[in-house]
């Protein structure tokens, strides 16, 4: 099926995609070393990267809308380096947006698979060196000069005579500025001023003040706030109200109404009112009648047995060697940003505008004019920047239902979903079990197998649009054409191990659990059940973990990193007893990857008391390097490689859920324990390795697989005892009491002032209802 | 419907809205202030700290009729006239170390940073690892150690404690007066 996708316009893509091998049957040689996810996307993305224009303003300004969204990995600033390198121009002149979707496009408005640089780099260049190219034969003829005989610099052409001409003033004297067939000169390496030089984000002035705008900071007229009621266990579905007009009259309340269950709304009764606040009173005071949901009675436990037996058999066993054997599980992980879904949404009988962080926008503008009924040209969707999304926006649900309330109401909503739906109701990084084994013999390793079982992930977001998005979602093809390749196109085992085998199989139907592809996908679990028993392969041999991975480490670009961190990290010192290092290696996005982690299991840490904190073991510090083959903004990569080790951290020790009848039981920050400021290692260092390839590679998910394996690793080392259960406190007893599912929201505390440990003498009024105790915590 | 007064950054507001109505809907939906983020509503997250008479807290977790007419509420927009500068010192270190990915929980961060520092700085001390570990903030994007970085340079060039007065203008409504009228 992707086949077609990318055979449209170019020979090129066509010709390479057949080299992608039938088999992984060469050993040590994997599919991956020939052709990756990254290639796939950039190739999708190739034929329609001509459409893509920078503008020249005459303000001396230059800008460009992105197709891609911005969620915090800081492609707007990578972007606007390399155009500002191209054009000679600072980077604070050019202006970098999010486009709105555009259907055009095709696959090259999507961001996943920490694509973004990868496949916009050459095309991004190309157009700003057009640009450049109509202005510098505009100040050739302005200045009475050879092209050849000007300079150029910070947005200013300089004339051997020293008459200037800015960009500005060349701006409407270059004419028709779109891009047509010339054929630029791009500069050379060693001629990029800006490339590869530590710059901060162009948009932190305005996080720092508050005025950088999110979907729910828009002011929309008379989008009101609005919010659903979601059911007590996952994807439940309304049957009744009980208290409808009751509900409807409450104080601010404008509407209430049932939306029905669809493949794009889970559904549940929307309200909207003045404020979230009365939203949420509102939510908690609807009597529902709910139908059972897609998992009915599903428990950590039935799900675990599920998946043992879809396991698909490992290879039969090599007649020579001994053989580690090992099974690991990695229980479902939230796939929360700190921005909940959101999304403004105004239909009119005629027409439909959306405002939310997208990362498939396309999809979302064709999905929505076929659920609306309206063109394709009367639906206008608006990329807003979002807060953060590790997967969360690779799908569109709160536009879509945003759409949905918006059209039965006929009236603009500011759809938002409340945090403990969030993590209850939202898409989760699936529940997986990883089987190894390895043969080895005579200090070689001969086999490496890996039988990867998962809940099944949602790809039918597709490749952002709506073609391969309904392609996806017919019965077995998500499975099929996504989930396979993408394991194919990313699961690898970076050291010579003989012959290695790595399939994967899933499952239940996509829309069973909500789903999508959690940062990293399934790397995460992939890279961390790797590299556990490389340790155990290391220790039966005798050998040093840093020693056995650079001896059976694929290549040189890999080993450049094994070695910066040990040389960094001080590998090997001597440590008192429960504690330890730990070392992780992984490749993917075109780059190469090492983690050197060091532990503190000692119970005296592991029980440190912090109020409602789950605290446990401390990584004490990380040293990661990372060569992404061409670095555009080193101090943006390392901002990636230490959210990444962050995220890794917490999936290691202890960010997970709970299901249990049919839900999760986790309902906040304090219940889903990401890593906090008191998880955090003191001591941290990120290095950038310098540029390998001369292409730049990804990097905002490439953090994640190998700190948590590292984690792992320390953590095994520390202990004594390889953890094969993720995270590692899940079969604790649970340090958190559960909040209620009905109703499904907390209600608002009002204990904000005590908290602050602000007395008051004497209380202005008596408050009608005082808090009610609903989630008191364990006392450590 | 019952008025509300207090001052939000320096300037008298009221506003017409239910009593138990959580001060962060009063000033994100009503007043439009749109600093102070939602992550939970639960006061867990921090996302919304701002200040109370320069004390941080949770303003999703109190309702406006806690708060009173002499209130003095600083939301991220305002933190820069406490130092009478463009920028607060804190602010400008968040810039100096590029702290923010998305910036979502950032405003919260800050103001929790500043109120930390006030509280080490009363008591006549530095910033320590160990009060860095008590920051609730959540950040998703895991910017945390560059949190506890710009937290220790924005710590030094922060002023000396001083206290900070605003008196409520005599003409009562002279400022952003609002109403609640949807």
């Amino acid at each position: 099926m992707l086949g077609y996708l990318i055979a449209a316009p170019t020979v090129v893509a066509a010709a390479r995609w057949g080299e992608e091998p039938a088999a992984a049957a060469v050993p040590t040689i994997a599919p991956t070393d020939l052709y990756d996810l990254s290639d796939l996307l950039t190739q999708a993305a190739l034929p329609t990267a001509g459409l893509l224009a920078i503008t020249v303003n005459p303000d001396g300004t230059a800008s460009f809308a992105l197709p891609r969204a911005e969620v915090g990995q800081g492609i707007t600033t990578a972007v606007a380096m390399t155009i500002a390198d191209e054009m000679d121009l600072p980077v604070d002149k050019v202006k970098v947006t999010l486009a709105d979707a555009r259907p055009e496009l095709l696959f090259n408005q999507f961001t996943g698979g920490s694509n973004s640089m990868h496949s916009i780099y050459a095309p991004v260049r190309m157009a700003a060196a057009i640009a450049r190219g109509r202005l510098l034969a505009a100040a050739a003829r302005e200045l009475n000069a050879a092209p050849s005989d000007l300079e150029v610099r910070d947005g200013v052409f300089t004339a051997p005579n020293g008459k200037t001409a800015t960009f500005g003033s060349l701006a409407t004297k270059a004419a028709a500025s779109r891009t047509t067939l010339v054929r630029p000169r791009l500069k050379t390496r060693a001629q990029q001023r800006i490339v590869g030089t530590p710059q901060p984000r162009i948009d932190a002035h305005d996080i720092v003040t508050g005025r950088k705008q999110f979907a729910m900071d828009l002011d929309v007229p008379d989008a009101l706030p609005t919010m659903l009621c979601r059911p007590p266990t996952i994807n439940g579905r309304v049957v009744g109200v009980d208290n409808l007009a009751e509900v409807a009259a409450m104080p601010g309340i404008t509407d209430v109404v049932i939306v029905e269950h669809n493949q794009f709304v889970p559904g549940g009764v929307a309200v909207r009112g003045k404020t979230f606040g009365q939203c949420i009173d509102a939510v908690r005071a609807l009597k529902v009648r709910w139908g059972g949901g897609s998992v009915e009675g599903k428990s950590d436990g039935s799900v675990l047995a599920d998946l043992k037996k879809a396991e698909l058999p490992l290879t039969p066993a090599l007649p020579l060697g001994k053989t580690i054997d090992e099974r690991f599980t990695f229980h479902f992980r939230p796939g929360d940003p700190l921005e909940t879904n959101c999304a403004v949404a105004d239909v009119r009988a005629d027409r439909a505008e959306i405002w939310s962080s997208l990362k498939a926008p396309i999809w979302a503008r064709e999905q929505i004019a076929l659920s609306l009924r309206l063109p394709l040209d009367k639906v206008t969707v608006h990329v807003t920047e979002g807060g953060g999304s590790f997967g969360r926006h690779l799908f569109c649900d709160a536009a879509f239902e945003a759409a949905l309330v918006s059209k039965k109401l006929g009236k603009p909503v500011k759809l938002m979903w409340h945090r403990t739906d969030n993590f209850r109701q939202g898409r989760v990084h699936p529940f997986v079990i990883s089987r190894v084994r390895v043969t080895h013999s005579a200090g070689s390793v001969l086999a490496f197998d890996q039988r990867h079982t998962g809940v099944a992930t949602d790809f039918t977001q597709g490749i952002g649009e709506l073609l391969t998005s309904m392609d996806t979602s017919l019965p077995g093809q998500n499975f099929l054409q996504f989930s396979e390749t993408v394991f194919t196109l990313t699961a690898n085992v970076p050291y010579n191990f003989g012959l290695v085998t790595q399939l994967l199989n899933e499952i239940y139907a996509f829309d069973t659990f909500n789903t999508s592809s959690v940062r990293n996908v399934y790397s995460p679990e992939v890279c961390t059940a790797t590299e556990l028993m490389v340790d155990r392969v290391a220790a039966a041999m005798g050998k040093d973990p840093m020693r056995f991975r650079l001896e059976f480490a694929k290549d040189d670009r890999m080993r450049a990193v094994i070695q910066k961190v040990a040389s960094v990290g001080n590998w090997g010192r001597s440590m008192p007893a429960g504690t330890a290092q730990g070392l992780a290696i992984h490749s993917e996005y075109k780059g190469r990857s090492a983690c050197l982690v060091e532990i503190d299991c000692r119970p005296q840490t592991v029980n440190r008391a912090i109020a409602d904190a789950h605290t446990g073991p401390r990584v004490t510090k990380v040293v990661y390097a990372v060569d992404v083959g061409l670095p555009i903004n080193p101090l943006g990569i390392q901002a990636q490689m230490m959210g990444g080790i962050m995220d890794g951290i917490a999936q290691a020790l202890s960010y997970s859920l709970h299901l249990k009848h049919g839900h999760f039981l986790e309902g906040s920050w304090d219940d889903a324990f990401y890593t906090r400021q008191w998880n955090t290692p003191p001591e941290l260092q990120v290095i950038v390795m310098p540029p390998t390839t001369g292409q730049p590679g990804g990097a905002g998910e490439f953090g994640v697989g190998t700190s948590m394996a590292a984690v792992a690793c320390a953590y095994g080392r520390a202990t004594g005892k390889t953890p094969t259960s993720f995270p590692i406190n899940h079969d604790d007893p649970l340090e958190f009491v559960p909040y209620p599912t009905v109703p499904p929201i907390p209600d608002s505390p009002t204990d904000g002032l005590q908290k602050a440990k602000i007395t008051r003498v004497r209380a202005k009024k008596k408050r009608a209802h005082t808090k009610k105790k609903t989630h008191s915590k364990k006392a450590h | 419907m019952p008025t509300h007064t207090f001052i939000l950054n320096g300037k008298r507001v009221s506003v017409d809205v239910e009593d138990d109505v959580r001060l962060l809907w009063v000033l994100r939906d009503v007043l439009g202030v749109h600093g102070p983020k939602y992550c939970c509503g639960l006061g867990v997250c921090k996302a919304c700290t701002s200040h109370i008479n320069g004390q941080a807290f949770a303003p999703c977790s109190v309702p406006i009729s806690d708060i009173r007419s002499t209130d003095r509420i600083t939301t991220i927009e305002g933190l820069p006239a406490t130092v009478g500068k463009d920028l607060h010192p804190m602010q400008q270190a968040w810039l100096d170390v590029d702290v923010a990915q998305c910036g979502y929980c950032q405003p919260g961060q800050i103001m929790a940073a500043v109120a930390l520092v006030k509280d080490v700085q009363a008591q006549g001390r530095t910033v320590t690892d160990a009060d860095l570990d008590q920051l609730r903030n959540v950040c998703r994007c895991g910017t945390y150690p560059r949190i506890r970085e710009a937290i220790k340079a924005g710590a030094a060039n922060m002023p000396a404690l001083t206290v900070h007065r605003v008196k409520p203008k005599a003409k009562k409504h002279k400022h952003a007066v609002r109403k609640h009228t949807a």
